[in-house]
């Protein structure tokens, strides 16, 4: 039977650091399968919400249910299921790419490690560099490991922070596809934030705006071009960000 | 569903395989280990065989206590409290610099087993450095470590949870805080040296300081250490309240790292990790 439980629902999230508010309520659900993109301008609250949404920044209030499962007050039954990368976030350099990909499919207890980290190894292009040191891997090979790790557990919720973020155009096309092979095969429910339009419009079902730390639109792409009067969402995002007409008009 | 287990020696396994892969890929840090406690090990223990030897030299107690090798036997069991705690802190340095920490804190690693593994971490860092250091004790100045026995067990185990609750307190300050806090690291346990009488009777310190040192559980070792050396005889009641105070002081270093960690989510530092 197929379940109708959102893969993650937040409800009323947000996040104030004294008197800032980073983050203001905000409430979205994203079905199981699903990929959205979250769109906004530096300092707009993606990666705070995402970071709300791993554990490790403390919402100020609101709640967010991960598998239909309170994810603040038992978020080891959800981590388990769940993944992120970050170009932001790193792994140990000296430490050859096997030896931390089999780190990481341990603590997420993946039953034959050397069968998985060889299939991943062969499906993102890795196995030459598997016995590297991570720390002398280029841009694009770090990112590629990054996604490995991401991957390991096979995630049913599997969190993006500018996944392709300095990486060349053909090396960014790759990790895409890489990432919608994911989705189709595991049925993979993907939060993605991005500043790459071509990449929400490619990759995204649904799109959440946000700006200053508000959710000001939430539509699919299409929807979004339609309401805003555009061809392509960057101008959409521009709109948004310049607080021209578009939603509200 | 496979429900997740509240704590996996699977987990601290994979943790310790990290921290494993990290010391067999630098000898040179491997010697490291060694070099400073055989260093210290070796101007002690000269020193000693100096105030031993001198025309005219020590005599009465003094000389029964450094020829029994207590400066020696103190320095050893000084870098066990030193080393112990910079073995545990050294591995939680390691996630900083690798900007690991998100990495760590959203996968089902829960933090008992991230501080059991550093915990396992320093018990092999000490192996490593130690041991051979001991063993070269015996040869160059005749002072056997071991050959305290149980005494030596009571003095290990007194040390090592003490080093580990500095390590977890630090741990929880390099949280919430981040890479500016880790000169305490490498310097908050020398502020023990003075006060926890290493090298000299507690007697020595002045009365109003006397109460400060006693609180402090490396104290009851090296005031035990001097007795079983001097009296051949291990204070039980010495072992008892330098454990009863670990105790506490463990119990402490837990509370103040788990509200670090609950802070540095507050504040959302633990995104912010690294250098």
């Amino acid at each position: 039977m197929a379940s109708s439980t959102p893969a993650l629902r937040v409800t009323g999230l947000s996040k104030s650091y004294g008197a800032t508010v980073a983050v203001h309520p905000s409430s979205f659900a994203l079905p199981a399968g699903s990929v959205t993109g979250l769109l906004g301008g530096n300092g707009a609250g993606k990666t705070t919400t995402i970071g709300m949404i791993m554990g490790l920044i403390a919402p100020t209030a609101g709640s967010i249910e991960i598998f239909g499962r309170d994810f603040l007050k038992d978020r080891y039954s959800a981590l388990g299921r769940m993944n992120f990368e970050s170009p932001y976030v790193d792994m140990p350099h000296r430490l050859t790419v096997r030896q931390n990909l089999a780190v990481f499919a341990r603590l997420y207890g993946v039953a034959d490690v050397e069968a998985k980290i060889a299939g991943l190894a062969e499906s993102l292009a890795l196995t030459e560099f598997l016995d590297r040191p991570s720390g002398k891997l280029s841009a694009g090979q770090k990112t590629r490991v990054a996604l490995a790790k991401a991957l390991i557990n096979d995630p049913e919720l599997l969190l993006l922070d500018e996944p392709t973020a300095s990486l060349d155009p053909d090396t960014a096309d790759w990790v895409r596809s890489r990432l919608e092979d994911h989705r189709l095969r595991r049925n993979c429910t993907i939060l993605l934030a991005s500043h790459n339009m071509a990449e929400v419009e490619r990759l995204c079902d649904r799109v959440l705006m946000l700006k200053a730390g508000r959710l000001v639109d939430d539509a699919a792409p299409a929807e979004l071009l339609a309401r805003y009067g555009r061809t392509n969402l960057e101008e959409v995002f521009l709109d948004v960000a310049r607080g021209r007409a578009g939603a509200a008009s | 569903m496979m429900r997740e287990q509240s704590f996996s020696l699977r987990r601290v396994g994979a943790m310790t395989l990290r921290y494993s892969y990290l010391l067999r890929s630098s000898y040179p840090r491997m010697l490291e280990m060694m070099y400073w406690p055989l260093v210290q090990m070796l101007t002690w223990g000269f020193l000693q065989a100096y105030l031993i030897g001198r025309p005219g030299g020590l005599a009465g107690a003094d000389a029964t206590a450094i020829g029994a090798g207590s400066l020696i036997g103190a320095v050893l069991l000084w870098d066990i409290l030193l080393r112990g705690q910079q073995g545990f802190s050294f591995s939680f340095l390691e996630e900083l610099w690798a900007r690991n920490i998100p990495n760590l804190f959203m996968s089902p690693l829960r933090p008992t087993e991230f501080v059991v593994s550093m915990m396992t971490m320093s018990l092999m860092r000490l192996v490593v450095g130690m041991v051979p250091v001991t063993l070269l004790a015996i040869w160059f100045f005749g002072f056997n470590l071991w050959a305290l026995g149980l005494a030596f067990g009571a003095f290990f185990a007194i040390l090592i949870l003490f080093a580990w609750s500095v390590g977890l307190f630090v741990a929880g300050l390099l949280l919430r805080y981040g890479l500016g806090a880790e000169n305490l690291v490498w310097s908050l346990m020398f502020v023990i040296q003075p006060l926890g009488c290493v090298y000299y009777p507690v007697a020595v310190l002045p009365a109003w300081v006397q109460p400060i040192s006693w609180a402090l559980p490396p104290t009851y070792v090296f005031e035990g250490l001097r007795s079983v050396l001097i009296d051949h005889a291990l204070r039980a009641d010495l072992m008892a309240m330098g454990l009863a105070l670990d105790a506490v002081l463990f119990a402490l270093a837990w509370w103040s790292f788990s509200r670090l960690l609950e802070s540095a989510r507050e504040a959302g530092s633990l995104l912010q990790t690294g250098e």
